[in-house]
């Protein structure tokens, strides 16, 4: 994939304490693509999201995001980007538009902008119906899709999605990777984790982390085939098992 | 074959809600058998039917021979139960959850260690360390042991694995596999259609009612249509383009391919003319094997290819 890097990692390294959480990480990530950021539980993937979206300072190394340093311009990162988590940042007891305006007004939209974007995404979502109902009454797929819209909803140059497709039908998911597709056609970065190997086969380049290092990074056909292995889920296990201690790792 | 559940009509609503419309399903000694579906088809209310914890409002199961609605304390010496989110005692340690759910019911750690051995092994080193420090593999497996402590033969699990990493989940299932041998039955849910494929036989469910019990490759033979792999390049623009060629019948994307149906068995050569003339140069297309997902997305009768 040819491109502008938007995200720069060099040789970053973060420790907490005497604990190595990203142990010096090179990679770059490119305007327009969907890259998947895969990894065990403790392998050091939370660390690296936080230091990318601008929550949390490397110890060592070179990060720029968006064209900006996270070590010294954290407050530009964070307008830059977008976030979204499995845990929906939305809040329950507003009304479907009510979280849209407060998100527009969060990131320092203007008015008229956030009433036109609203109108668009309702008609663009076909959630005319439930523009007034609360988050709390959606059924779990409609609120993942205004998750990601919401996310979206300033136009930021990357969105970081952790964990964002589960316990959905599979109707409902393929409508979601459409709509990430959809924002990569606009020019948007998605940055995403899952612990769903078979997601991992919608990105263009996925690397896969274990205990703080990057051990592989390539588009996922690469990977299959340099691991000689059927599917993503097959790299991942070769990848992860062999190198992990008797179940140190904690949350 | 002996009958580990049979049930019939099984209907259960909360207020308007329908969780339950009139489910019927066998359960045979000794399998694995799966329910799969997304959030909110009604995999909890029923397993908590199973474990005595609901009454259903219609319908009838008898569980281990034993009618779930009379016989509940009877039943409940016999199943064993992991609910969805772990239930542990985070400020107690590794070994004192265990041994609390042992004494409950009336056992030692000991008498029954056996059978937990080869799940319990992993985590046995941090005994001592309390249970809200786990990492989420880790909480599994003992959430798992506290489950078989008291020699459940009936073993309920719902949503063991979800939030758990890919080589927990694995290992995860090989364990499951394993209590076979101690003939007890399993009875597990999950969201995710590949872990079907280990389940002796799976349930699709939906909205509350079953819509197919087969064995894992049953399920994928039964699917109707000839199934193509369609590959670009542009991923995006494929799917759209796919989508409005005259004799598709299904589009979804798969990774890094498009699963696509056609109304004519030989639409290669159409299908190649009108990708060219859309533009489309790099594209590949391959004759498939469905999987259990795709007949999942048939089944739940979502052919239009507008589904938007």
């Amino acid at each position: 994939m040819t491109g502008n890097t938007v995200i720069s990692v060099r040789n970053l390294v973060k420790k907490f304490g005497n604990f190595v959480a990203n142990d010096n990480l090179d990679f770059d990530v490119f305007e327009g693509e969907i890259f998947g950021f895969l990894g065990a539980n403790g392998a050091g993937k939370t660390t690296t999201i936080r230091i990318l979206s601008g929550l949390s300072k490397p110890t060592s190394g070179t990060v720029m995001v968006a064209g900006f340093d996270a070590k010294k311009q954290a407050e530009e990162i964070k307008k830059n980007i977008g976030y979204m988590c499995q845990r929906f940042s939305l809040y329950d007891d507003l009304t479907v538009k009510e979280n849209i305006m407060l998100y527009g007004g969060i990131y320092g939209m203007k008015k008229k902008t956030i009433q036109d974007r609203t109108t668009a995404l309702l008609e663009q979502l076909n959630f005319g119906q439930y523009s007034d109902s609360m988050i709390s009454s959606l059924p779990l797929g409609l609120k993942q899709k205004l998750a990601f819209s919401v996310a979206v909803l300033h136009e930021p140059r990357i969105v970081f999605l952790d964990e964002p497709t589960g316990g959905v039908d599979p109707v409902t998911r393929r409508q979601f990777w459409e709509m990430i597709y959809e924002a990569t056609a606009r020019g948007i970065t998605v940055f995403v984790t899952t612990h769903y190997m078979d997601e991992a086969e919608y990105c263009d380049r996925v690397s896969i982390m274990s205990e703080g290092r990057i051990v592989a990074l390539d588009t996922p056909e690469e990977l299959r085939k340099q691991y000689n292995a059927g599917s993503i889920e097959e790299v991942f296990i070769k990848i992860a098992r062999p190198s992990r201690n008797v179940e140190g790792g904690l949350e | 074959m002996q009958k580990v559940i049979e049930a019939s009509g099984i209907a259960k609503n909360f207020g308007s809600t329908q969780a339950l419309r009139g489910i019927s399903f066998d359960v045979n000694e000794g399998e694995i058998f799966g329910f799969i579906g997304p959030d909110g088809a009604g995999k909890t209310t029923l397993f908590r039917i199973i474990t005595t914890l609901y009454l259903p409002d219609e319908g009838s199961m008898t569980v281990l021979g034993v009618d779930c609605v009379k016989g509940y304390r009877k039943l409940r010496e016999n199943i064993g139960y992991m609910p969805g989110r772990f239930s542990l005692y985070m400020d107690l340690s590794v070994e004192e959850n265990l041994r609390f759910y042992a004494s409950v019911f009336g056992t030692t750690i000991e008498e029954n260690y056996e059978l937990i051995k080869d799940i319990y092994s992993h985590i046995e080193p941090f005994k001592t360390r309390l249970a809200g420090q786990l990492s989420g593999g880790m909480k599994q497996k003992l959430a798992l042991s506290c489950a078989l402590i008291h020699k459940p033969r009936l073993l309920v699990l719902d949503e063991p694995t979800t939030g758990v990493d890919a080589v927990s989940r694995t290992e995860f299932w090989e364990m499951l596999g394993k209590l076979k041998a101690h003939n007890i039955t399993v009875v597990v849910s999950t969201p995710y259609m590949d872990e079907a494929t280990k389940c002796d036989r799976v349930a699709l469910i939906q909205e509350g009612q079953i819509l197919s019990v087969n064995p894992p490759e049953v399920l994928k033979d039964s699917f109707t249509r000839k199934l193509f792999y369609v590959k670009a390049s542009d991923k995006y623009n494929l799917l759209k383009i796919l989508r409005s060629f005259p004799l598709t019948i299904s589009a979804y994307p798969f990774g890094d391919s498009i699963h696509t149906t056609f109304s004519k068995d030989n639409p290669l050569g159409d299908l190649n003319e009108y990708l060219l003339s859309k533009g489309i140069n790099d594209f590949s297309i391959s004759e498939g094997r469905a999987g259990i997902e795709d007949r999942f997305l048939e089944l739940m009768g979502t052919e239009s290819i507008h589904y938007q």
